[in-house]
């Protein structure tokens, strides 16, 4: 394990470093023969599969027409197959020139461990995006991107495009084991400062990312913003500490969604006291407004039913628990 | 004629359905469709009338008589010829068209007894040419042969798709959604418009030549100036309108309350009703509430019903003869045992600790004078509220455009309700080369409105595209 996180290490910064950098391509014309060639071949094929983590995976797919465009913040909806759901997922990466995006997802549930079943040369049914509104990037002196489990690969391309922008960034990641932490080296590599929190103490600080916030403020750092990506407990938890001292924190929610464009209010939350929906006005919101105990309560209403569709599948072996 | 005889041409073929206590356990279609016999005797019943006011009833101007006379004569394919030359998707229209306040309102037949069933007898040519398979005469070349976007495959779109596509231009329609078919995939249901009969229009529109690309949303994957950029000469926006309203009341955000949109995506397009064959879940409890009036309520009402739920009720802050909803569903509705609770609106939702719905206090209405809509005002009856006992809400008080067209275009006029602004003969926006039409220029409207917006604006965007063509030949030589 631990020697091929390593040679890993190494592979995924070279890719994500690129995040953002490389120029876009002119549009190709409609029509055209170049555009056939680069975008609509072989749709949403997977070029390339890693395992970050037990249970975390990278996918790399060919979608030529939204690595154009995408920015850092942005989602797509994916649906593996006919029967499949529609699942939201941050692009955590994007190449114009080659025309990829890469998603990092955790497998929690069916349709996230179906993706997560899929090998090279497989194809997924429908990628659409970019969806949500892209980050917004400028300077505001210091910055903490405080992360937890699969947050860490939300926040990447934010924390990066951050950097980019002349900001300080400090950078907080946690997750439950050391075995689940991922993609450290990258986010050592933009960060001015790296913190590491781990729920047993087996890395790092013993405790929650939030702990180690609350340490860094009270130790004298100064932020001028604080952006909180991953579980909503976590989220929650982090805008608790920043609350007291005034510091503007930023969440990215990640309601349950359908379409993903606004069509269906499933991703309504609830915001300085608005319904918002997080797909068309956020995802990423003002944390200290967000109505937090809603938003939990609401990632719950199918928990039956996620659960059934996972014994269901499992007993006709189309995927195993890892 | 004898008297009998008369008697019976003033009755219309009753609709063979299949039965409510049957059809409640299904999703299969509820209209059968008339059979050849029954075809031919409502045919029968149409008097020809020399200046046939039906025609002036039907917003794509379908020459009625004629159609309905091949009929008569068994000339189906004629008959599906003549109602293609104005109509690209008969067998939609057939069946989800409100008939009743069109073509067969103004039917002369219908002041003694029945007007002409015109609609049944649309969908029977039109399923009559499904099932034999559609033969696509070659298009037209057109001089002009410009290139189209069409953002959204709702009915507008495909119309207007259809109609340029046969004008002989190149169009590439731009669907967000991974199925094209706009409302008539994700919003009508399955029980009333079967799936696969939306397949073979779309199908039919495909082989006139057009391109559909469905997961590109415009606005967000390309702006509209990131389409003329791409090499379209122009664009008709026919996106709809699809962002669902909600009530704005406490407890709106509890589980178990959905917008009657997210209901019927989950139901419809992702096949919620076939879980866990199919992955999507949705959660029906035992008592729903269905909050509006309209064929989106209906629809709600029907769907949970067909989920298993014990009582459905329908919530309706008028009365019966405000309902918007065509009649028919309506009585199919109470034929399946919907309740109808009137004059009632939700003023806060109730729930319990971990967060689901399990009630709503309501208010009693009464109505006063009509408002603009022409339709009676509601107003509510101090202290008459009262508690309902409810597991499931779906609120279909209506919808309006989805902004982000409108967020991500510069000079696009758009009203306070987030409509875009167009002229109304020639579906022309305030931006050169952009057109558009359908529920996103008029609001939730109907099926036959937006088609006749995409044809009104494929007749212009062609003249458009000719005299631009000329323009630019004349500055060439
Ligand atoms: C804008 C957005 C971006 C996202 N980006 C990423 C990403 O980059 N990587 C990643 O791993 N995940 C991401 N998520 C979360 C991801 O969409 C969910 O993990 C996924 O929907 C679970 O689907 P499933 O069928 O595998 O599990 P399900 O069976 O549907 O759910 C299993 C468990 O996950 C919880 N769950 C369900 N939906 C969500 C959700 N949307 N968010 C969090 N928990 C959920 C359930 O409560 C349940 O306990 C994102 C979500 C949003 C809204
Ligand atoms: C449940 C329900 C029942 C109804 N029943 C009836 C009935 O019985 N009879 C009747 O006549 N009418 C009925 N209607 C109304 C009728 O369906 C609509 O008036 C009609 O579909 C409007 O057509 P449209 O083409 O303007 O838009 P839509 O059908 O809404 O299609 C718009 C399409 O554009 C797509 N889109 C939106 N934004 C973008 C974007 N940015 N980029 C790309 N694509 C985009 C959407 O995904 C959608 O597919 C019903 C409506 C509903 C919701
Ligand atoms: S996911 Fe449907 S409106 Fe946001």
């Amino acid at each position: 394990m631990k020697g091929r996180e390593k040679d890993l290490s190494s592979k995924l910064r070279s890719e994500l470093l690129s995040f953002g950098k490389k120029k876009e391509n002119a549009l190709p014309l409609y029509g055209t023969e170049e555009c056939a060639k680069r975008s609509m071949k072989a749709m949403y094929e997977v070029l390339k599969k890693l395992e970050l983590a037990p249970k975390i995976k990278l996918l790399k797919i060919n979608a030529p027409e939204i690595a154009r465009k995408a920015k850092a913040g942005q989602f797509v909806i994916f649906r593996i197959d006919e029967k499949g759901e529609r699942i939201p997922l941050t692009i955590v990466e994007r190449d114009p020139q080659e025309g990829t995006i890469t998603l990092i997802f955790q497998e929690v549930g069916l349709s996230t461990m179906k993706l997560g079943a899929l090998e090279t040369g497989d194809e997924i049914m429908n990628v659409t995006g970019p969806l949500g509104n892209p980050t917004e990037i400028k300077h505001y002196g210091l910055v903490a991107v405080v992360c937890g489990g699969t947050g860490t690969a939300v926040s990447y391309p934010i924390a990066k495009a951050l950097k980019e922008a002349g900001n300080q960034v400090v950078s907080i990641i946690g997750a439950r084991t050391k075995e689940l932490l991922i993609l450290e080296d990258e986010m050592r590599n933009i960060s001015d400062e790296l913190y590491i929190s781990t729920d047993d103490g087996s890395k790092g600080h013993k405790g929650f990312v939030s702990d180690v916030l609350k340490m860094l403020i009270e130790k004298g750092y100064r932020f001028d913003v604080v952006y909180a990506i991953g579980p909503t407990l976590m989220m929650k938890a982090t805008v608790n500490v920043t609350r007291p001292y005034s510091i503007k924190t930023i969440v990215s929610l990640n309601p349950i969604m359908v379409d993903g464009m606004g069509m269906c209010g499933a991703c309504r939350v609830t915001v300085g006291g608005e319904t918002k929906f997080a797909c068309l006005d956020g995802p990423e919101f003002d944390g200290h407004l967000v109505d937090f105990d809603e938003l939990i309560k609401r990632l719950r209403v199918y928990l039956l039913e996620e659960k059934q569709a996972v014994e269901l599948h499992e007993k006709s072996g189309e995927i195993k628990r890892g | 004629m004898a008297k009998a005889d008369k008697q019976k041409k003033k009755q219309g073929i009753p609709m063979p359905k299949q039965k409510p206590e049957d059809r409640i356990h299904n999703f299969n279609e509820v209209a059968l469709g008339y059979t050849t016999e029954q075809a031919l005797a409502e045919a029968e019943r149409c008097i020809q009338c020399p200046k046939p006011k039906c025609v002036q009833g039907c917003p794509v101007e379908l020459d009625i008589p004629a159609f309905i006379k091949e009929v008569r004569e068994r000339n189906f394919d004629e008959a599906i010829k003549k109602v293609k030359e104005k109509n690209s998707l008969p067998a939609i229209c057939g069946r989800v068209c409100p008939q009743e306040n069109q073509c067969q309102m103004f039917c002369v037949m219908g002041k003694k007894g029945d007007p002409l069933s015109i609609g049944r007898l649309e969908r029977f040519v039109a399923d009559y040419e499904l099932q034999k398979g559609v033969t696509v005469r070659p298009r037209s070349k057109s001089s002009a042969g410009g290139k189209v976007a069409v953002v959204g495959s709702g009915p507008a779109g495909l119309t207007a798709a259809a109609d340029l596509a046969k004008l002989g231009h190149k169009v590439v329609i731009f669907e967000a959604l991974h199925a094209p078919g706009g409302v008539l995939m994700y919003g009508i249901p399955e029980f009333r418009l079967p799936k696969k009969i939306v397949q073979a229009e779309v199908d039919y529109v495909k082989k006139l030549g057009v391109d559909i690309k469905t997961d590109h949303m415009i606005g967000r994957l390309y702006t509209i100036d990131e389409l003329f950029e791409l090499g379209f000469d122009a664009v008709f926006i026919g996106t709809g309108a699809g962002l669902p309203r909600f009530m704005r009341i406490p407890g709106e955000n509890l589980g178990g309350i959905y917008s009657a949109n997210e209901f019927l995506i989950r139901v419809n397009l992702v096949k919620a009703y076939m879980f866990p064959e199919y992955d999507t879940p949705i959660r029906i409890g035992k008592k729903v509430a269905v909050i509006g009036g309209g064929n989106v309520a209906m629809d709600s009402a029907r769907s949970s019903l067909r989920l298993g739920a014990e009582e459905v009720l329908i919530v309706y802050r008028r009365s019966k003869e405000e309902m918007p909803a065509r009649l028919e569903e309506i009585e199919n509705a109470e034929e399946e045992g919907v309740k109808f609770k009137f004059l009632t609106t939700p003023v806060k939702f109730l729930g319990d600790e971990s967060g689901r719905v399990t009630g709503m206090k309501c208010i009693t209405m009464r109505l006063g004078e009509p408002d603009e809509s022409g339709r009676r005002r509601p107003i509510p009856i101090e202290g008459s509220e009262f508690v309902m006992d409810v597991d499931t809400v779906i609120i279909a008080i209506g919808q309006t455009p989805n902004p982000i067209i409108q967020r991500t275009t510069k000079a696009l006029k758009t009203t306070r309700w987030g409509t875009i602004v167009v002229n109304e003969k020639t579906g022309k926006t305030f931006r050169k080369g952009v057109y558009a039409g359908g529920d996103v220029v008029s609001g939730a409207a109907t099926v036959i409105s937006a088609m006749g917006a995409g044809k009104r604006a494929a007749r212009s965007i062609h003249r458009y595209l000719l005299r631009k063509k000329r323009m630019r030949q004349r500055k060439e030589t």
